[in-house]
């Protein structure tokens, strides 16, 4: 090849690599854009804090804004504990040899691959006719559903399932951050296995974990297609009363306005404005758990 | 080289008979048999890989949380196995106390450094806890340089003062042996003496054992040295001895410095 005609190869290598990252830069601000544009100016006090009236054509968001809250916070609450247990035990009690620890690696890595809407499906055949039916079967009149039905907490515990992986491979990754010297530091001081995890170990590992936290937040807030299954309502005019009533979801809402409306043109503004709600609340959930991120890796490095 | 008084008569206060250490098939440490002389350094030197360090861990069990190490033959501690019932590897660690070649003071604050073999012990009371660390700190001459910044986190020691950090760390919990692996091997020449005054100070109350690649840090610290080389001890004897008139050729070659 001669030197002129690398040259132009080079060159084109350049320009479509740059290309290809300015695209994406580009589709970002696209989005943004519109959504701030179409949806910003429609956002006041009163379309966060009132519910939805006239099918859907006026009036606010706020059962799904509390909907999304509630269930993501119940999520948290579940995966978290089960998550970091497990990233513990396959970290720091598995041999390296280990055979169970083998089997728990291979279901997480192929958990994470199931499509959500199969997570739904799992939802709704497990938590609420397996778990919901038997309990409904020992505590309910008969013939009566209470709790073999959609509901908030058998949506949050499906999503908890599906971020599960998530909260695992962070808190693995966090563990292993951990220098070998400090373990050994404690051990030889006469502490036990279980004394060093919960004083050197799991405080070291903590930013991370908290990392974990927030890319389960991040997708969990985001997934629709597992509560179709599992507990999110078109329209609810009062907001859940219990873990055991159907919820609004921010998500679910958006597909709502944009395919159920009887009045495009008027719907329209509502739309844009829950799409702005729901970008900005998962960029400030975002922002809150990296500021506490940060301080807890500073708190962290600087001693306490 | 300054010449250390021996004290033949000292009781052994930790002795190995026919130790052996495993990894996997291939053994690092050879029927190794040698006695820790009460409140005298002993000095493990001979060239890397030699089993120097592997045996210095055997005596706290740290080698048991190595996957696949084994260990054969006899450790004593006051002339009982450590290995026996009366003792887990947690209550010999207490009693058989590790500083590390490179330091690793905990991401806390210099007190809690120092707190944390006592907090996990179960002492909680202040009072006691401050007592104690101001006096293993003492022993450990940091106690001026850090008195005034108890608060503050280790990490902004040097590294000097982060290694005596650890081993005031190791003293609070008041072992009765204490194992050096390397201390100062990563320490400029003046944290270097100061580490060395401390081995002198801390014999007095301290069985202590340290491994080092430095010959003339052995000839100065310890009464008694060991030369290892493959895996086996081939000479163990008064340091004076052992760098003056070393029975064996190998030894002779190694502290004169014909390899290394």
């Amino acid at each position: 090849m001669s030197v002129a005609s690398r040259k132009t190869l080079g060159a084109a290598l350049t320009v479509l690599t740059g290309a290809a990252a300015a695209l994406v830069v580009a589709m970002l601000a696209v989005i943004l854009v519109d959504v701030f544009r179409g949806g910003a100016g429609r956002v006041s006090w009163e379309f966060l804090t009132s519910s939805p009236e006239e099918g859907m054509t006026a009036g606010g968001i706020f059962p799904a804004i509390y909907g999304t809250a509630v269930m993501t916070l119940i999520m948290t609450v579940a995966v978290m504990p089960v998550g970091v247990l497990t990233a513990v035990y396959l970290h720091e009690y598995a041999a390296p040899s280990s055979r169970m620890a083998a089997l728990v690696r291979v279901a997480v890595t192929n958990l994470a691959g199931v499509p959500s809407i199969v997570f739904g499906l799992f939802g709704l055949g497990f938590f609420i006719q397996f778990v919901g039916g038997a309990l409904d079967h020992a505590l309910s009149p008969p013939g009566e559903l209470h709790y073999g039905r959609p509901a908030l907490l058998w949506a949050a515990l499906t999503l908890a399932v599906l971020t599960l992986p998530v909260v695992i491979v962070a808190t693995e990754e966090a563990l292993r951050a951990v220098p070998r010297e400090h373990r050994d530091a404690s051990l030889a001081l006469g502490a036990t296995r279980s004394q060093t995890l919960a004083r050197v170990v799991l405080p070291q590992a903590l930013p991370g974990i908290l990392t974990g936290a927030i890319l389960a937040v991040a997708r969990g807030a985001g997934e629709v297609a597992p509560l179709l299954f599992t507990g999110v309502a078109y329209f609810l005019p009062e907001l859940p009363g219990s873990v055991w009533s159907q919820f609004m979801h921010l998500g679910y809402h958006v597909y709502v306005l944009a395919t159920q409306s009887p009045d495009v043109e008027a719907t329209r503004p509502l739309l844009y404005a829950t799409v702005f709600v729901l970008l900005a609340l998962t960029f400030a959930l975002n922002l809150v758990a990296i500021a506490i991120r940060t301080r807890t890796r500073r708190k962290a490095a600087a001693g306490h | 080289m300054t010449s250390i008084p021996q004290h033949a008569s000292a009781a052994p206060k930790m002795e190995t008979r026919g130790l052996e250490i495993r990894y996997g098939p291939k053994a690092a440490v050879k029927g190794v048999s040698l006695t820790l002389p009460e409140r005298q350094v002993t000095a493990l030197i001979g060239p890397s890989g030699c089993g120097k360090s592997t045996f210095l861990r055997a005596l706290n069990r740290m080698n048991d949380l190595i996957p696949g190490a084994s260990a054969s033959g006899e450790i004593l501690l006051d002339g009982r196995s450590i290995y026996a019932g009366h003792l887990d590897a947690v209550e010999l660690r207490r009693r058989v106390g590790m500083v590390f070649q490179k330091s690793n003071p905990f991401p806390k604050s210099i007190f809690e450094n120092v707190a944390y073999g006592l907090r996990i012990g179960g002492l909680s009371d202040k009072r006691e806890l401050g007592e104690r660390i101001e006096r293993s700190l003492h022993s450990a001459a940091l106690w001026d340089e850090v008195k005034d910044r108890l608060g503050e986190s280790a990490m902004g020691l040097s590294g000097g003062q982060q290694q005596r950090l650890c081993i005031a760390r190791a003293l609070a919990v008041e072992p009765e042996v204490l194992l050096m692996d390397e201390p100062a091997s990563a320490l400029d020449p003046i944290a270097t003496a100061k580490i060395e005054d401390l081995i002198h100070e801390l014999k007095a109350r301290y069985t202590i054992a340290i491994v080092t690649h430095n010959m003339q840090q052995a000839a100065r610290v310890s009464d008694q040295t060991a030369f290892f080389y493959m895996g086996e001890l081939v000479e163990v004897g008064p340091t004076e001895q052992i760098f003056t008139t070393p029975r064996e050729q190998r030894t002779e070659d190694y502290v004169t410095g014909k390899f290394g």
